[in-house]
């Protein structure tokens, strides 16, 4: 896990979540900005299952439960999709405010697998 | 199966029953890698765990789905839940043997940013505005 990437990572997600939500509040159904900044979120989670595959080989290894750690990655990676295509389903308002609701839960997910990487001890 | 209930997965309620499945899927998953990996550290905790998870599933259907039997399952899951975050994150504090700080009701749910603890509430308010006597129209405001 590559941690400067891992917080650009969390900064994106809780930017995308912040502009579902007050858009999604503001009335906005799903347009192409709020479903491509969950698209953004799902390709660098997709990118993060990558340096998590790879990271290891370089010597780069987690300290916490490897498990538990793509538990919340799979987890995560299937949150965006869904919320996009309950948001295609649905074009209301709330689907909106779903997709910021989904980009935040993958920013504490992100948090999370942070932590089991390079502090939790296993 | 009445067809009067006003349906209960259009406009806000979307966004419950969103919240739900997220927290359905992060509680089963976990507590699926705490069994896996730690049973023995604390089963009732860890068993407990499971049980929320499979509840928080049944939940999510119920909420999705129409008709007066689901509605019904709906109440007794969010009931469910309300109690065990109220039962569990009170033993938690005395008891910190038997519940880590590490299950879905500990600390009423302070891991889950307390979502455990306020998600059933506003399931039940929810719920009781969706309630079968009150109207057969569609009180749903267009979203």
């Amino acid at each position: 896990m590559i941690e400067v990437f891992t917080w650009i990572q969390v900064a994106v997600a809780v930017s995308a979540g912040m502009l579902c939500l007050v858009l999604g509040f503001a009335g906005k159904t799903p347009a192409d900005l709020t479903l491509g900044s969950l698209a953004l979120v799902e390709l660098l989670l997709v990118v993060q299952l990558v340096v998590a595959i790879l990271a290891p080989a370089f010597g780069n290894v987690a300290t916490g439960s490897v498990l538990e750690f793509y538990t919340y990655l799979i987890s995560a990676l299937l949150i965006p999709p869904a919320a996009m295509v309950w948001a295609l389903v649905e074009r209301s308002r709330w689907s909106t405010v779903i997709l910021g609701v989904a980009a935040l839960s993958i920013a504490v997910m992100v948090y999370r697998m942070q932590q089991i990487w390079l502090y939790q001890v296993a | 199966m009445s067809t009067s209930l006003p349906p209960r997965s259009l406009g806000v309620g979307r966004v419950l029953i969103a919240v739900y499945a997220i927290l359905a899927l992060a509680a089963t998953a976990r507590s699926v890698v705490q069994i896996i990996e730690d049973f023995d550290a604390a089963p009732v905790a860890y068993a407990l765990s499971a049980l929320s998870g499979v509840v928080y599933i049944v939940a999510t259907v119920a909420l999705v789905r129409p008709g007066l039997v689901w509605y019904r399952i709906a109440w007794a899951t969010i009931s469910f839940e309300l109690l065990g975050v109220l039962v569990v994150g009170t033993l938690s504090i005395f008891d910190q043997e038997l519940f880590p700080s590490d299950s879905v009701w500990s600390f009423y749910g302070s891991g889950y940013l307390f979502i455990p603890l306020v998600l059933p509430v506003l399931g039940m308010i929810w719920l009781y505005g969706r309630r079968p006597a009150v109207t057969t129209d569609q009180v749903v405001a267009p979203a």
